[in-house]
């Protein structure tokens, strides 16, 4: 009923778009993160988040250590809560680590960037679930020329 | 009191189409081909389908995605911003031409065939002779068009994404010179599996239902003569262009905007 | 209803009742078509002869009436069973409906590979076998597209019978046709009546034809039977009606006019509309 010729070329078309879709997973997403790759995480509250997102990456000297995976606020003080996905290799930040929200060049993307503080007997190491206190805000550049300009106003007084 | 009839005619004529609609729909949807005799049904409307599509949808993928590329370098140049070139053109498509084009293609494409088809013999009698051969025309005919579209508009949407982003390639990187390396690396960067990739896939299934589903019906329904088959291929056209426009603006204000 | 009859009888349609929107196309009909004997039904186009064939199909419902078919009332039955019994009955279409995406060989092969678990060297043997009994077994390779008119209406002969059923309704079977293809179906339609034992329905305006092969045969007119017999009692029927129909006179009991309001009032009121614009 079915000609060889149209199994054949209904064989290719298949193939084909499997391969497209498989291509377009592995070479044009990120295969990272997606898939649900062992990871556990890390909680760090921040006065002012800025332009930080969720999927935004986390880096440690500018490697991708993890992802942001949530943002909120505390039930009780309204500060934003941010939730790091962080992967699983990256096992042994100590207590000491500090966390701030860095940006990609001028314009460019938020990210968090870690700190990993030194290691030493009396300085546990952080666990999953554990709060990491050491944080630094975002920059906000209004705030910033706000500082500024202030500055520069107490400064011409003297 | 005329107007006011005719409208009610007309309500009525569009419900009672709605609900022809919905039992075709339901009749091709409860006929999963079965192995032994539907594969070859299946193989033959993939083929007809499917295969006979992916010219036309490889051609003017690889063209939209030399296009995006151009336009978008002249633009992102003026930024100093032309390392987005590759996400920009990854996600264009993944998230919006693929999934529409590549559904409208379609439907021009085979959509109209279809309902071109179905009403050929449905103006022929060869549905009336299936019938009366006790063989149910919406297993036998209508339930194999519908399952190939369904299998082959995600794959060919796939296909155009692709080579929308090799022609993108080949225009950003080998032509006006954009680092092959950061174009990939960024894209992969920027390009989520789950968000941009599914997304686009769970589109194309939706535009698939949609234009099958109106190329079947339309085929089904029509009036059976030269000028019934002719309104109705193009109205099967008109209406699920329209429809899959429509659609993927809902469907992109629930995927893509929190 | 006795069962005398109904052994008699294989179609058995009772005051049966048809309307297309407003329209009566049936009032209360009434006829029997006898086993094994070709059966015409004749009467002007737009009577609605190939509705009446499409109600034995049961492809659409009657408003009343019974329609009964190897004692089963085909209006009334669930979608399998009416399935069932159409597996006992084909119908030869006016266009011959052949399936143009096969060829001859599978039109023929096609209803028995769905209905059969038949292998395909036995399935081969049938399709030879039906092919030859309408004189095409030369032409099994060809595409629909290639045939004429009157081998196409063959080969759908040939697929009609393909599962041996008990009844064929034919549609207009010699409706444009050439006087040779013509001959052909005839002779084709009373042997495959006389070989099988076949109960044939034959739908037709084609007088000389049909008196030629029908056994019995019921003159359609009106909304009801105006007239039936064996051919001979036809010729000599004394209904104006039948006259008219029988010897193909333009004006009789069937009007040469549709129905029109008078033709000089229309004619004056019309152009005093003009003379006053």
């Amino acid at each position: 009923m079915v000609s060889k010729k149209v199994e054949l070329l209904v064989g290719f078309f298949v193939a084909l778009g499997l391969a497209a879709l498989l291509m377009l997973s592995l070479k044009v997403a990120n295969s990272g993160m997606g898939g649900g790759g062992e990871s556990y995480q890390l909680f760090a509250k921040f006065d002012n988040i800025g332009g930080l997102k969720v999927r935004s990456p986390i880096k440690v000297g500018g490697v991708v250590v993890g992802r942001v995976s949530n943002i909120s606020l505390d039930d009780q003080d309204y500060i934003p809560v941010v939730t790091l996905e962080i992967y699983q290799q990256y096992n042994k930040f100590s207590e000491a680590t500090s966390v701030s929200i860095l940006t990609a060049g001028l314009l460019g993307e938020q990210y968090l960037g870690v700190q990993p503080g030194f290691v030493h007997e009396s300085v546990g190491t952080l666990q999953p679930g554990d709060f990491i206190e050491d944080t630094k805000p975002a920059l906000v550049l209004e705030e910033l020329i706000g500082q500024f300009l202030f500055s520069q106003g107490s400064g011409e007084d003297k | 009191m005329q107007q006011i009839q005719s409208l009610g005619k007309k309500t009525l004529q569009i419900i009672s189409g709605l609900g022809r609609a919905v039992i075709i729909l339901v009749s091709a949807l409860m006929h999963v081909p079965n192995i032994r005799k539907g594969t070859p049904l299946l193989m033959q409307q993939l083929y007809s389908v499917g295969v006979l599509s992916l010219l036309i949808i490889i051609v003017s993928g690889v063209f939209i995605g030399m296009v995006l590329a151009l336009q978008g370098y002249t633009i992102l140049v003026g930024y100093g911003a032309e390392a987005s070139l590759g996400p920009m053109v990854a996600l264009s498509l993944l998230r919006e031409l693929g999934p529409v084009v590549s559904a409208l293609l379609f439907a021009g494409r085979a959509g109209s065939a279809l309902t071109a088809e179905i009403g050929l013999m449905k103006a022929t009698e060869q549905l009336s002779s299936l019938e009366m051969m006790a063989i149910d025309p919406l297993r036998r005919v209508i339930a194999p068009r519908f399952w190939a579209g369904f299998i082959s508009l995600p794959l060919l949407a796939g296909i155009f994404s692709m080579v929308g982003i090799l022609g993108a390639h080949l225009v950003g990187v080998d032509w006006l010179g954009v680092d092959g390396g950061t174009f990939w690396s960024v894209m992969q960067d920027q390009v989520d599996f789950q968000k941009d990739i599914l997304n686009g896939v769970i589109k194309s299934i939706v535009f698939a239902f949609v234009v099958m589903w109106i190329a079947v019906y339309k085929g089904y329904d029509c009036e059976p003569t030269s000028e019934g088959i002719s309104r109705a291929t193009t109205s099967t056209v008109v209406q699920s262009s329209l429809l899959v426009l429509f659609l993927d603006f809902i469907l992109t204000a629930l995927m893509f905007v929190k | 209803m006795t069962s005398s009859v109904s052994e008699t009888n294989l179609v058995e349609i009772e005051n049966l009742t048809f309307k297309r929107g407003e329209r009566v196309i049936f009032d209360k009909m009434s006829l029997s078509i006898p086993k094994g004997k070709v059966t015409a039904i004749m009467g002007p186009s737009g009577i609605g002869k190939t509705t009446l064939l499409r109600l034995i199909g049961g492809q659409i419902k009657p408003e009343s009436g019974n329609i009964l078919f190897a004692g089963k009332n085909i209006p009334l039955l669930s979608r399998a069973e009416l399935y069932e019994a159409r597996k006992q009955m084909s119908m030869l279409f006016q266009s011959g409906a052949l399936f143009t995406e096969m060829s001859v060989y599978d039109n023929i092969a096609f209803p028995i590979r769905e209905h059969s678990q038949l292998s395909e060297a036995i399935i081969e043997k049938i399709v030879l076998m039906k092919l030859e009994a309408v004189g095409l077994r030369g032409a099994k390779d060809l595409q629909p597209s290639e045939l004429s008119g009157g081998m196409a209406r063959r080969i759908a002969l040939a697929r009609a019978i393909a599962l041996d059923p008990e009844l064929i309704l034919y549609d207009e079977p010699f409706a444009g046709q050439d006087p040779i293809s013509m001959g052909v179906i005839v002779r084709l339609i009373r042997s495959l009546s006389d070989a099988l034992g076949l109960t044939s329905i034959v739908v037709s305006h084609d007088v000389s034809e049909v008196m030629s092969i029908a056994d019995y045969i019921y003159i359609v007119a009106e909304k009801k039977v105006i007239g039936h017999g064996t051919p001979d009692q036809i010729r000599n029927d004394s209904s104006a009606l039948v006259r008219q129909f029988i010897n193909g006179e333009a004006d009789g009991a069937v009007p040469f006019h549709y129905e029109a309001p008078a033709y000089s009032g229309e004619l004056i009121k019309k152009h005093s509309k003009e003379l006053t614009k």
